[in-house]
């Protein structure tokens, strides 16, 4: 395999495991915050309890998150070193603030709220997760602002052969980053909710704490629907965006070859030969590309062919029509698991609304607890269309992909270090289910007392003065 | 007045220079675990000894990391794509260890725990061994071209230079890690680490002084700035025999902050010796990356100046207090996680 196709895999794997994690991390921070919230305002020990069982995953998954969020902040120079020379001046910047910014601020309080317990007041306490909670969602928005610039590059000049910034704010308000900076955390808060749902609906089926289980339940519920219902409304603006300026991206979502015509029908399934640039068997609902693309029932769409002769106009020869079937499956399934958030979150409503979470059917919970899947799903799926979509490009219209890797590492070394790599994030994977599953079993009322300390903190060997 | 490409330089010698000195010890501590602990429970004292700290120590080298892409990216780019396979050591190293210690106290298992305890060790020792053996290859020269791209065999990364430098940052690391051991225990496992400490003296002052003396004759780093380094020399002398003066006088405070300026001014030696180059070209000196050609463009190094002055009193003032909060010693009363 070619040192392009190597190194692809290397940065889809590493990126792909990690984004396992990132959006878990965003949620349950959040969801805890909420919980501890509660806790301290109510004083009601039950929201303690909730805050540190969920704390106890959410550590878990926290700890494999920041891992592998190092190899993210090292890969650009390492594999893509070509990008990273050709970008650094406009792309390096959100990546050092995030790492000034938010992750100064994620390590730093998640120590103190670890061990804080019995170290500082329950105000502090609760601050610190906050201050969690905002570490991981400024991080977000920082590595965001960066991805949204290989979207669509703004705020930069060509100088000296490179991109340099000329205009910061326009970077953090380029319009990619507006309609994907709110998909993207709302799908991380409905990450975070459906994993609390889900594992709740399993101890409500095993009848084990179920009055623990269905409050949880309950209140990540409630986070799940609005933010799920969110993640599609965002996602509805993101996709007009994508008709504006990644129009190519938008056509291989859809398998559009040719132009759609007035108004456009949106393609449910198909199948697409991409040799022969043709689909057949295709299951059509009419008007809805159009309402899609403009949030109205006219308007045509340009196809793949009509966009590849603009492009080879605009960029010289050269196929600029991305993986066909990965884009439009891509798609197809986010917008199935995001569909199926949605009506399993309404359905939550309604039930509670009736006041019938006390005896839930064991369908529906069992519906909820394989429904902890469907986020993970379709977060990836997401990134594998947003990402695969904007091939043959790194830097939309500025560099290829072929262009950024890095010249002077072998096939070899990237070969070693994506079988490596590869074979760590399995080992990671597979310890983390098994320990997920263990506190699981283990519940809420038997938990280790671990990190915390309860007793004894301030004894008098605790006070020697290192400095006297 | 310092440019703004000077600055940057400075920011991001102090950044790495954080790092060592922060995470130099909780790396020694990490390897204490084998060294220094007789069984499970000091195991899990040292372990909960850098247990609130350790994440937020190793963000001074992501940091460190980002202000490099940002400011000078070439330097970056150099770097990381021409020490790919020593940066794959590195990141399984401490991919291990970060997770180690979350998880090792998650099961009662001795294999469990014993293979975490592998991690954790292995995981303390090879960065700052891989790190040091980078930046003493920065001073030392690399086979980078005309295009900035560096082309590095096994023994242009590794070789007798590299490899002291490497061994001396652990053993100082290990040293710093066993001062700050004596300030967060108690009874026996403090005497040990203040014990052992003192011992190790010796092995690390032999390091220590083959470092500088192949520093001298095999970089031009003296040639360069002969003065100042000689001054950083003769600091670094004075901080590490007060630091045995102050091991033997169990002023464990001092001694700590003590093998930490020699850590310090190591690390700032190496900065020092470089500037204004960042990667010194052995195949021709006009080759070498600068704080000029591996530059950002003065729009993006001032923006980042911006920031960066106004946000890290922040991060620095809640780190501190981070260290404030958890100022206490840790001892077996407590109910130990890991």
């Amino acid at each position: 395999m070619d040192i392009v196709m190597l190194s692809r895999i290397q940065f889809a794997s590493t990126t792909i495991f990690h984004y396992f994690f990132v959006p878990v991390s965003i949620g349950l921070a959040l969801m805890i915050a909420i919980m501890e919230t509660m806790y301290v305002r109510k004083g009601n020990e039950e929201y303690k309890r909730m805050a540190q069982f969920w704390g106890k995953l959410f550590l878990i998954n926290f700890a494999v998150g920041v891992v592998t969020g190092i190899l993210q902040e090292f890969q650009f120079g390492m594999n893509w070193s070509d990008y990273s020379r050709f970008v650094g001046d406009v792309f390096g910047a959100p990546l050092a603030i995030e790492a000034l910014l938010a992750f100064f601020l994620e390590s730093t309080f998640i120590g103190i709220w670890i061990f804080g317990w019995d170290k500082v007041s329950k105000k502090i306490h609760l601050l610190s997760i906050w201050m969690v909670a905002l570490g991981t969602t400024l991080s977000a928005f920082w590595i965001l602002t960066a991805n949204s610039f290989m979207q669509h590059p703004v705020g930069f000049e060509i100088n000296n052969g490179r991109a340099e910034m000329n205009d910061f704010l326009a970077l953090i308000t380029n319009g990619q980053l507006l309609v994907e900076l709110p998909h993207t955390l709302l799908a991380a808060y409905a990450t975070g909710a459906f994993l609390v749902t889900g594992i709740s609906a399993y101890k409500m089926l095993k009848k084990q704490d179920v009055p623990f289980f269905r409050r949880s339940f309950e209140i990540a519920a409630i986070v799940g629907i609005v933010s799920s219902v969110g993640v599609a409304v965002a996602g509805h603006a993101q996709a007009q965006y994508l008709v504006e300026t990644q129009p190519m991206k938008m056509a291989a979502s859809e398998g559009l070859w040719e132009d759609s015509g007035d108004p456009a029908a949106w393609t449910v399934s198909a199948f697409i030969d991409p040799v022969n640039k043709v689909n057949s068997g295709e299951i059509k609902i009419p008007y809805m590309l159009s309402f899609l693309s403009y949030s109205k029932f006219s308007g045509d769409v340009k196809g793949m062919n009509t966009l590849q002769a603009e492009y080879e106009e605009a960029y010289g020869p050269g196929n600029y029509i991305p993986p066909v079937r990965t884009t439009f499956w891509s798609f197809r399934i986010m917008v199935a698991a995001g569909s199926l958030m949605v009506v399993f979150g309404l359905y939550a409503m309604y039930l509670m609304w009736r006041k019938k979470m006390e005896r839930p059917n064991t369908w529906f919970l069992r519906f909820m607890f394989w429904g902890l899947l469907l986020p993970p799903i379709a977060n990836t799926a997401g990134w594998i269309m947003t990402e695969i979509g904007r091939q043959p490009w790194t830097v939309f219209g500025l560099m290829t992909t072929e262009d950024s890797v890095s010249p002077n590492v072998s096939a070899g070394s990237v070969l070693f270090s994506v079988i490596t790599f590869n074979a760590i994030y399995a080992i990671l994977g597979i310890v983390l289910v098994g320990l997920f599953i263990k506190v699981i079993k283990k519940g809420p009322y038997n938990m280790d007392n671990d990190h915390g300390v309860d007793h004894d903190p301030y004894s008098k060997e605790g006070t020697t003065h290192a400095f006297s | 007045m310092l440019s703004l490409n000077e600055l940057w330089f400075v920011l991001i010698a102090v950044l790495f220079i954080g790092f060592f000195f922060l995470e130099g010890f909780d790396f020694g501590v990490g390897m204490e675990t084998q060294i220094l602990a007789k069984n499970d429970t000091e195991r899990r004292l040292l372990i909960n000894s850098i247990g609130p700290f350790w994440d937020a120590n190793e963000v001074w080298l992501l940091t460190g990391a980002g202000a490099m892409f940002a400011a000078f990216p070439n330097w970056y780019a150099t770097l990381f794509s021409g020490f790919y396979i020593p940066f794959v050591f590195a990141l399984l190293a401490l991919i291990a260890r970060g997770v180690a210690f979350e998880f090792r106290g998650k099961r009662d298992s001795q294999v469990w725990k014993k293979t975490w305890d592998v991690c954790i060790f292995f995981g303390s020792f090879l960065p700052p061994f891989l790190l040091a053996v980078v930046f003493a290859s920065f001073i030392k020269g690399l086979p980078i071209d005309g295009d900035m791209q560096m082309y590095a065999g096994f023994f242009d990364i590794v070789n007798p230079y590299t490899v002291v430098a490497g061994l001396t940052v652990v053993m100082l690391c290990l040293v710093h890690g066993l001062m700050f051991t004596t300030l967060r225990t108690v009874g026996d496992l403090q005497v040990r680490a203040r014990k052992l400490g003192r011992t190790l003296l010796i092995p690390l002052a032999a390091l220590l002084t083959a470092f500088v003396v192949m520093t001298y004759f095999m970089t031009d780093i003296f040639e360069q700035r002969g003065a100042l380094l000689m001054i950083l020399v003769v600091a670094g002398v004075a901080a590490f025999v007060l630091s045995g003066y102050f091991m033997s006088k169990q002023k464990d405070g001092w001694a700590f902050g003590m093998t930490g300026a020699v850590m310090a001014l190591s690390v700032l030696s190496v900065f020092v010796g470089l500037f204004p180059r960042v990667m010194i070209s052995s195949i021709d000196e006009a080759f070498s990356l600068t704080i000029t050609n591996a530059a950002s463009g003065q729009y993006s190094l001032k923006v980042m100046t911006i920031v960066a002055l106004t946000l890290l009193p922040f991060v620095l003032g809640y780190q501190i207090w981070s260290y404030f909060i958890f100022h206490k010693r840790v001892h077996e009363k407590e109910h130990l996680e890991y």
